[in-house]
């Protein structure tokens, strides 16, 4: 009996490394201090009404910047061991495995739960407001994505302390990710894990796709929309197409090794290489799918601070909508040294270079939002100013890349891993950290200091040129990507000293915007105005953070800029325009919103357990999941108490207690 | 003698400005110092690319900073500020413009260096070329000679200024075989004879990897490859075939096992082994080839034929290469069509 169970947790924990075990001392210590916080505080109650249940935009969208920093800790953690590891020739700080193991989290838990969520985060905190609406259109599934990503992520991360990590790469090229090459559990954890955080992305897509098209508020027409929310558009209609082609790939993988089945392998008339496109074909446009909300929020800031409006509106646009049309189209430029031919690697090549013409056009249309403006730079500029230099030099790598015969020799090199981290981390990172700097006061009522940002804006800068700048020379030198150790003779050591510096510095930087998170909290300065930065859009036009419902009255929406041109009028003293007063001047009505639900975090949970079951093969573990899933399901589809009015006089009363506070 | 000083140029200053970046010396950027024609159009076209890139790359980056510095919001400022001008036709026109024209120029170069570069072209040359079968494995790479009928695992020589025709394969995962000093990669695919022409201009040892991650021991596939005089490489033959053991069925089965293997040398080789490692998944008598796609399937369509009727069994490893690559290179110039 005693040999069993010791069997079995041998096989079922992760053992035999000191630095794991100290993860798993320490992930147990913070659960238990978590649990003990929230008793001693009586706080539970109030973690499960007002959060875990919550189908409030702004409050999902919090949840998930919080899961999304935690993400960022982990995979920034991730970034330092690998670092750590390549800063001497044949270092044995990381075991093959276990350095494998680690690149592979590395890249999944930064561009499906570190980057994924910051964006759904904005989203779900901006775009309601900035159009005008209460809510997104599908409240409920808005929770049901939020959880399933959440879930979906623990299932994964779970992997580091249970049953091992998966180590076949962040794509999971097959035949290293089937059965032949991956026998452990790992796998398994990264197809479910993906596999359910993904359809939360999938339903997400479509959430805000509605949501944009149907709950504008009166009179907003398409054409005046904030930018922000045309890259959300362009975005989830991206993620509409591409995301289905991910679930199918790796239900296919998951057919494959569970099943028996042979799809994606060596024998039986399996064809890896199918997988490798499929892939791709979401993987490509995935990468569109996280720059194009960073392109919406450099947009907004600029203007913003700049004082001036978005020069080229329509040009953006076209832009953003001619990037998410042609990222379908580009994904063989991943593989053209798999030999396709050279008719294949001339259509990729030239499909890959015209997207870098929308880009560059947007970027002439910032420069040209900054002429003959008025710049200030407090943190949020500061990032949109970095992003600019760090983007334009990023695109032209990738351009390079493009160029089909040269990439045989950029290939898998870390000329290659360069590139992606420049418009990554230049593009992305950069581009959220902006919007999160300048919806903060929004989300929470109270400023960040901005001293502080500024030293985390410094150590991110000079860190990742510092990080990155000499991977592109190490590629050239012929250093190959995932590899753990090296040889002395190839002189690829100093160069890996430098980046593992820079890697630090960025390290060093996160440590100072959790400093300034912490101390701006202790020292809350609450903004009052609720339009803290002399905002353009509507969202500066309600308190914050923004009550419950957003806007007591629907805003009646005549031009670009609508919150801005109303202040515009305000300053001139000229009269309001009539349909704008009218609006304005209404009596309030009740208003309609959907009630709080636990149904989408059970249903998730039971995704989750259902999702153990299969990676263990525990039958009895899957049917209670599922069935879980099903009595959520039913549950649903029986509950007719879904929504609810908030009268007048509470409307009122907050209304007076937010103005109050002006 | 013009196009050559431009060249000469070009390089000096792409190099200049790595260097300044990077402070070490240049022989290190083996990728930027290539030893055989392919990794030298290949470098040319690096370089084209990146001056045509920097042509809007650098102006771009002066204006950022001079918009930034110009138009900075401080008491007392000379420059103008229009808070409404959001639009104008003609400035749009032109960044639409520019790009159009930069990236229509670098497609047109892109093509055209493309069918130029393609792996399995052969290369112009008036000596024979000298077939190499390269298999990666788990994890270690086997060579095999089917003209000297020799074979060498993590380690492969070959005379200089002769085109070699290496022809890839994998036993299990994807690779992918890069010698930067010769050219660019190419995938080694199990189920597939992939073709990849190189050739070596000068004699010297030049760093081999595979650069595509295959599990475990992934860094432990790299290798020297070295090109020597012809006389050097066949006295090297002659010593391989008569003090090196044979690579035999069950060698090469032990070597299959994953695992990371020294530099071995083989006097022979089993007769049609690189055919076997790449029909090895092939179910005898059916159909599971055709079920493959993309122009390298049907190559190894072929090959299983050959395999199966023995028709060919009197023609030498090297026919059959070669009639299996060259049905590789015309499918290749079919697939996009």
């Amino acid at each position: 009996m005693w040999d069993k169970i010791k069997d079995f947790s041998s096989e079922f924990f992760v053992t035999g490394d000191p630095l794991i075990l100290g993860a798993q001392v320490s992930i147990g210590l913070t659960l238990v201090a978590i649990v003990f916080t929230l008793t001693y505080f009586k706080k539970w109650r109030w973690l499960w009404t007002e959060w875990l249940t919550s189908v409030d935009h702004k409050k999902i969208g919090i949840m998930y910047i919080i899961a999304s920093i935690l993400m960022l800790f982990r995979g920034g953690v991730d970034a330092l061991l690998m670092r750590v590891q390549l800063a001497a020739p044949e270092l044995e700080f990381l075991h093959a495995d276990h350095y494998n193991a680690i690149f592979t989290t590395h890249g999944v838990i930064m561009i499906l739960f570190m980057a994924m969520p910051l964006m759904f985060g904005l989203f779900n905190i901006v775009v309601p407001l900035q159009i005008g609406a209460r809510d997104v259109a599908f409240p409920f599934l808005n929770s049901l994505s939020f959880w399933m990503f959440f879930f979906g992520a623990m299932l994964f991360n779970v992997s580091f302390i249970i049953g091992g990590s998966p180590d076949a790469g962040w794509l999971a090229y097959p035949p290293l990710s089937e059965l032949s090459g991956s026998p452990g559990v790992g796998q398994d954890f990264y197809i479910w894990g993906i596999q359910i955080s993904g359809i939360g992305s999938l339903a997400t897509g479509i959430n805000f796709v509605v949501t944009i098209l149907k709950m504008r508020a009166p009179g907003m027409k398409l054409m005046q929309m904030p930018m922000f929310s045309w890259s959300v558009l362009s975005s989830c209609v991206t993620i509409m197409f591409a995301f289905p082609i991910l679930t199918v790939t790796l239900f296919l993988l998951f057919l494959d090794r569970y099943l028996g089945a042979h799809f994606f392998t060596l024998d039986g008339g399996g064809n890896p290489m199918m997988y490798i496109n499929l892939i791709w074909m979401w993987g490509h446009p995935e990468v569109y799918i996280v720059i194009l909300p960073a392109f919406g929020i450099f947009s907004e800031i600029v203007a913003t601070f700049s004082k001036k409006k978005l020069f080229g509106y329509k040009s953006m646009v076209f832009a953003l909508m001619s990037i998410s049309f042609f990222s379908f189209f580009t994904w063989a430029h991943h593989f053209f040294t798999m030999g396709s031919g050279a008719n294949v690697n001339a259509f990729f090549a030239i499909t890959t270079m015209i997207i870098a013409i929308p880009t560059g056009v947007k970027v002439f249309n910032w420069l040209f939002t900054m002429y003959r403006g008025k710049l200030s730079f407090p943190t949020p500029m500061l990032w949109t100013i970095a992003f600019i230099p760090c983007f334009v030099v990023g695109g032209m790598t990738g351009v390079l890349l493009s160029v089909a015969p040269a990439d045989f020799q950029f290939h898998n090199s870390y000329f290659l891993i360069a590139h992606f981290h420049q418009v990554l981390i230049g593009g992305v990172v950069f581009g959220y950290f902006a919007g999160l700097y300048y919806w903060w006061p929004k989300m929470f009522g109270f400023r960040l200091h901005e001293g502080l940002g500024k030293w985390a804006f410094w150590f991110w800068n000079i860190g990742f040129y510092v990080c990155f700048m000499p991977q592109y020379a190490l590629g050239l030198m012929g250093m190959t990507r995932r590899f753990n150790e090296y040889d002395f003779d190839m002189g690829w050591q100093p160069l890996n000293v430098v980046s593992t510096v820079g890697a630090f510095l960025m390290g060093l930087a996160f440590i100072f915007q959790v400093w300034q998170i912490a101390h701006s909290i202790k020292f809350f300065k609450k903004e009052t105005s609720g339009d803290a930065w002399d905002g353009r859009t509507l969202e500066w036009s309600i308190p914050s953070p923004a009550p419950m419902y957003n806007f007591a009255r629907l805003p009646q929406v005549t031009s670009q800029d609508d919150w801005w041109e109303k202040k515009q009028r305000r300053l001139r003293g000229e009269a309001e325009l009539p349909e704008v007063a009218a609006a304005e001047q209404a009596p309030l009505e009740p208003i309609h919103m959907p009630r709080n639900s636990g149904i989408p975090f059970i249903m998730s949970f039971s995704w989750f357990v259902a999702g153990f079951g299969f990676v263990w093969d525990w039958k009895w573990m899957i049917v209670v999941g599922l069935a879980g899933v099903i009595i959520s399901m039913l549950a649903r589809s029986f509950s007719y108490n879904t929504d609810y009015y908030i009268p007048v006089d509470e409307v009122e009363r907050t209304e007076a207690a937010a103005r109050g506070a002006h | 003698m013009m196009r050559r000083k431009i060249r000469t140029l070009a390089t000096g200053l792409f190099l200049a400005m790595v260097l300044l970046i990077s402070g070490c010396s240049s022989e290190q950027y083996i990728v930027l110092d290539p030893k055989g024609p392919i990794g030298e159009s290949q470098k040319d076209l690096i370089i084209i690319s990146t001056l045509l890139c920097a042509v809007i790359i650098v102006p771009v980056l002066i204006l950022t900073a001079i918009i930034v510095w110009r138009y900075r919001d401080r008491p007392g400022r000379k420059a103008a500020y229009a808070p409404e001008w959001e639009h104008s036709t003609k400035l749009e026109v032109t960044w639409w413009a520019i790009p159009i024209v930069i990236i229509v120029t670098l497609a047109i170069i892109t093509g055209i260096y493309t069918y130029k570069l393609e792996p399995s072209k052969p290369l112009a040359s008036e000596k024979e070329p000298i077939t190499i079968q390269v298999t990666s494995m788990d994890w270690k790479w086997l060579f095999k000679y089917p003209g000297e009928n020799i074979a060498t695992v993590n380690y492969v020589k070959f005379p200089e200024d002769t085109p070699i025709r290496f022809q890839l394969t994998s036993d299990t995962a994807m690779n992918s075989f890069w010698i930067p000093q010769l050219g660019g990669q190419l995938y080694s695919m199990s189920g597939m004879a992939m073709t990849l022409y190189l050739q070596a201009d000068e004699q010297g040892s030049y760093y081999g990897s595979g650069a595509n991650f295959n599990g475990m021991d992934f860094a432990q596939m790299t290798f020297d490859a070295d090109a020597v005089s012809q006389e050097e490489y066949d006295a090297w033959v002659q010593e391989v075939k008569s003090s090196s053991p044979a690579l035999t069925m069950e060698g090469y089965e032990a070597l299959a096992k994953p695992g990371r293997s020294d530099v071995q040398l083989f006097s022979s080789f089993p007769e049609g082994l690189f055919e076997h490692i790449v029909t090895q998944y092939v179910e005898e008598g059916s159909s599971g080839a055709h079920s493959h796609h993309g122009a390298q399937a049907e190559s190894d369509e072929e090959e299983a034929d050959e395999e199966a009727h023995h028709d060919h069994s009197e023609a030498s490893a090297d026919t059959q290469a070669t009639d299996a690559s060259e049905a590789n290179h015309d499918h290749a110039g079919h697939a996009g069509h």
